[in-house]
């Protein structure tokens, strides 16, 4: 089966993958409780606030402030203060004096990556941390009670803390952390240290206000795009519209002698850039720099031919098998009824605000980069590869982002600005991509179909589900090599069992059509999880109407022994009022979705005009995440995602025409404003024992809501996403 | 030479009078408070008041500002107390904070012309994008920061 079009491979996936694969070096265990560690650890960035590294996670000042060291990136959704939250508790830190500051990418890399793994994305920032930050955080809280213990010559075991003081049980005694710390500092970590049981939490599930909110409100937050550098020089850059076309030539000339331009540079083969004095100067030039593009093998490639293509594994033979349980043929053959629908969704842009940017400066033996990054680890090792320099050549300076959603995890513009400052030696040169650029140049969510056929019986039970996807798969993409037996298992996401909420369903079938396209395709936020959710969702709403039922119960008849899904569901269905009286014209949807290992529902009320124009009233949205670890935060995600949920939903595609991206800037790529905005209204539900992510699951159940909504108003099943497409006036 | 009265202050600007204003203020004047989002005043993240008035700076131009009064995020208060900043901080409003600058200059005029907004007077006014989904959060932000007892 040939199923790729034409791959576009570029260098710079080699990059990320060989991060993501671990730069091959050791790594300690990460909460300092080696006896060797101590030793091992070069000490690390100088704290900014001053004070002593009571093991690597805290910094603790004489004036008590405790600075906790965070190794993945904050992009909004609140890590930095969720893991700050995890560390002070453990520590039994005095919260109103804690800060968080990030660990440097090349520190950690020389101190065998103590600090962990930095790649922010898959809702993991949290969840994959949760062992490791616990147990440092307990670490540091040990060495200071041993610090006070030697002290005051006592049994550490007389002695214990609370609000960063240490007391003495038996005589009262008293010493603040910061009298502690620089004793501490000194003393080996111990071989291992429990962590508190759920009961004794004091600032883990705390809705706390938010480490890095002050700056926001006054203009201060630097985002990498606002570094200012002495010598700095700005870059604009013009790539190759068509994916996987090359640069011809240019005429350097044209823009000679133009206000403030230096240099014109060609990045790579499809890449060419203008350096000027200023980024406006450097932008307004590459406007005039008549470049002539070699569009290569995908220019005549559009939306219409990849539907076509995808259509065609909507029947086809093979497909990667995802799940079966058994005989959904036999099964389909013997329903009294039988359902089928296909479902679409397109490419979509990450359209993060700040767009990508990177300033970087190479001096030969050297490379320093200041960087809007989701994996700290990645931009140092594409820095070094770009830069032709070992990785311990290379400073990463991170930087909060001005919004992530996936995009940043790749590292294109990293490359692309150590490629230009290696070409302007000396000198800073910050590399600013234009809106259009950031929209034409993505590595987008991938385009799938599905067709789902539902059989079933007299009764109305579902008998039998097959649910067949056709389209792109990222990991074929991105990184190859954590396909298994060529499957990309990531295609799947909350369709299989441990996440399917389903599963009582007696024969089942779950199984991809690979159908790659030369459009690069990457992880976005939800990555698979927001278009499968509409894809079963959306069709088990269709076979509840088919077989007569009320959604609800049709969805609990076939949860069987998935009581955390039901929980979501039932919840939702009571803080909405599910069954009781609206107001005229007023219509409810509802829906349920495992992802990232947490349960989430929805329910939405929409009304839809004669003239076909949709109101979204209320959304009621519920999360079981395990463990909350800041509820507050929790729910302002989820009240995000349900924002970031609604632009794909009502507006937000790219469309391919002539090989490119036709939609540019935020007025032909239209995303959620406020006036689109519902009331809405968040149950944060943790029912412990596990750790489920949140940046991500809630978005994956807005499309499914306000859709089943809109059928329950209008009668019309819209299977194909943006709303733009789909007429909903009365007929 | 342009001439800019900036925050109270008036700047000797040696730029080219078509650039636009946005980009005299991050790069020739260092103030990067105000953001670069889409420069096409689509997204509103560069907003700026011109004489009291919500303007989208990446498409005014710097010549074209003449004696109007600007006034950026850095001017709207020198520590952040301004009523609707304190809003925004009571409401734990931004996610990634990039828009904000934007949405709270484009808040302080929507008061200053409608002190006692309602839902409607706010969508129509606060176009920005947020694209963490703030939405809500500034909504009621707004309503605390106009007194309206909601939020």
């Amino acid at each position: 089966m040939s199923s790729t079009m034409q791959m576009n491979r570029r260098r710079f996936v080699v990059s990320a993958s060989a991060a993501g694969g671990g730069l091959a070096l050791g790594w300690l265990v990460p909460w300092g409780a080696s006896p060797a560690m101590a030793q091992d650890v070069m000490h690390t960035t100088a704290p900014t606030g001053g004070g002593a590294e009571v093991g690597v996670w805290t910094v603790i000042a004489p004036d008590d402030t405790v600075t906790v060291r965070i190794a993945r990136s904050e992009m909004g959704q609140g890590t930095l203060t969720g893991l700050a939250q995890l560390v002070a508790d453990e520590l039994d830190a005095d919260w109103s004096k804690v800060r968080a500051e990030y660990v440097a990418p090349e520190v950690n890399l020389a101190n065998k990556r103590v600090w962990g793994d930095m790649s922010t994305g898959g809702s993991r920032g949290i969840r994959a941390s949760v062992d490791y930050v616990r147990k440092g955080g307990a670490t540091a809280r040990a060495m200071l009670i041993a610090a006070a213990a030697q002290r005051w010559g006592v049994p550490a075991g007389e002695c214990t803390a609370a609000d960063s003081v240490v007391t003495h049980t038996p005589s009262g005694r008293k010493l603040r952390y910061g009298e502690l710390a620089a004793a501490a500092a000194q003393l080996p970590p111990p071989a291992d240290v429990a962590v508190k049981k759920p009961a004794e939490w004091k600032i883990i599930g705390k809705g706390v206000k938010r480490l890095d909110t002050a700056d926001k409100l006054t203009g201060k937050q630097v985002f990498a795009i606002d570094v200012m550098l002495p010598d700095m020089l700005s870059a604009a850059i013009a790539q190759c519209p068509v994916f996987g076309g090359k640069l011809v030539r240019f005429d350097a000339d044209k823009v000679k002698g133009m206000p403030g331009v230096r240099q014109v540079v060609t990045v790579d083969e499809a890449t060419v850039a203008v350096v000027a004095d200023k980024w406006w100067q450097a932008k307004t030039a590459l406007a005039a720099l008549s470049i002539t593009w070699d569009e290569g093998p995908n220019a005549k490639v559009s939306s219409a031919s990849i539907a076509s293509f995808l259509q065609e594994g909507l029947d086809a033979k093979d497909a990667a098998l995802g799940q079966r349980k058994g005989d959904v043929a036999a099964a389909l053959a013997g329903a009294a009824k039988t359902v089928e629908a296909v479902y679409g969704t397109p490419f979509l842009s990450h359209a993060t605000m700040e767009p990508m940017n990177c300033t970087a400066r190479f001096t030969g033996d050297k490379v320093e980069i200041w960087v809007p990054t989701q994996n700290g680890d990645a931009s140092l090792a594409a820095a070094a590869e770009a830069a032709g320099l070992p990785l311990s050549a290379v400073k990463v300076n991170k930087l909060h982002l001005g919004g992530g959603f996936g995009r940043r995890g790749q590292q294109d513009y990293v490359r692309q600005a150590v490629l230009i400052a290696k070409q302007v030696p000396g000198r800073p040169v910050k590399l600013i991509w234009s809106r259009e650029e950031d929209t034409q140049h993505d590595f987008y969510r991938p385009v799938t179909q599905c067709k789902l056929t539902g059989g079933l019986d007299a009764d109305g039970n579902l008998v039998a589900l097959h649910l067949r996807l056709s389209g792109q798969s990222i990991l074929a993409y991105l990184a190859p090599s954590r396909m298994v037996d060529g499957i990309d298992k990531n295609m799947f996401q909350g369709l299989l069992e441990g996440e399917l909420g389903y599963m009582a369903v007696p024969n089942l079938l779950v199984d991809h059509a690979v159908r790659n396209t030369h459009v690069p395709v990457g992880f976005w936020r939800g990555v698979n999880a927001n278009q499968n959710a509409i894809y079963l969702e959306c069709f088990i709403d269709e076979l509840a109407h088919a077989a007569g039922k009320d959604p609800l119960a049709f969805r609990r008849s076939i949860m069987g022994r998935n009581p955390k899904h039901l929980a979501v569901l039932n919840a939702v269905a009571e803080k909405a009022g599910w069954g009781t009286p609206l107001p005229a014209g007023v219509h409810r949807g509802i829906c349920q979705f495992n992802s990232y290992g947490s349960y989430t529902a929805a329910v939405a009320e929409v009304s839809v005009s004669d003239q076909g124009a949709l109101k979204i009233h209320r959304m009621v949205a519920a999360t079981d995440c395990g463990h909350a670890v800041n509820p507050a935060l929790i729910a302002a995600q989820v009240e995000g995602s349900f924002g970031f949920g609604l632009g794909p939903l009502l507006y937000s595609e790219c469309t391919i025409e002539n090989g490119r991206v036709v939609e540019g800037n935020f007025d032909t790529y239209q995303v959620a404003r406020m006036a689109d905005m519902p009331q809405v209204e968040t149950v944060v539900m943790p029912s412990g024992g596990f750790w489920g992510g949140v940046g991500e699951p809630t978005i994956a159940v807005v499309g499914p809501a306000v859709l089943n909504a809109i059928f329950a108003a209008t009668g019309k099943r819209i299977r194909t996403l943006p709303l733009t497409h789909h007429d909903l006036k009365r007929t | 030479m342009i001439s800019l009265d900036i925050n109270g202050r008036v700047h000797q600007v040696d730029a080219d009078p078509d650039t636009p204003l946005l980009w005299v203020l991050r790069e020739w004047l260092g103030m990067t408070g105000t953001k670069f989002g889409c420069g096409i005043a689509q997204c509103g993240a560069c907003s700026v008041l011109l004489d009291g008035q919500v303007m989208r700076s990446c498409s005014v131009p710097a010549g074209s500002v003449g004696t109007a009064k600007i006034t950026t995020i850095e001017g709207l208060s020198p520590d952040g107390s301004h009523p609707v900043q304190q809003a925004w901080l009571q409401h734990d409003v931004p996610q990634c904070g990039y828009c904000q600058s934007g949405q709270i200059m484009a808040a302080v005029a929507l008061l200053q012309e409608k002190p006692k907004p309602t839902d409607a007077d706010i969508d129509e006014a606060m176009s920005n994008i947020c694209r963490c989904g703030t939405y809500n959060r500034i909504r009621a932000a707004i309503h605390t920061a106009a007194g309206n007892g909601q939020g």
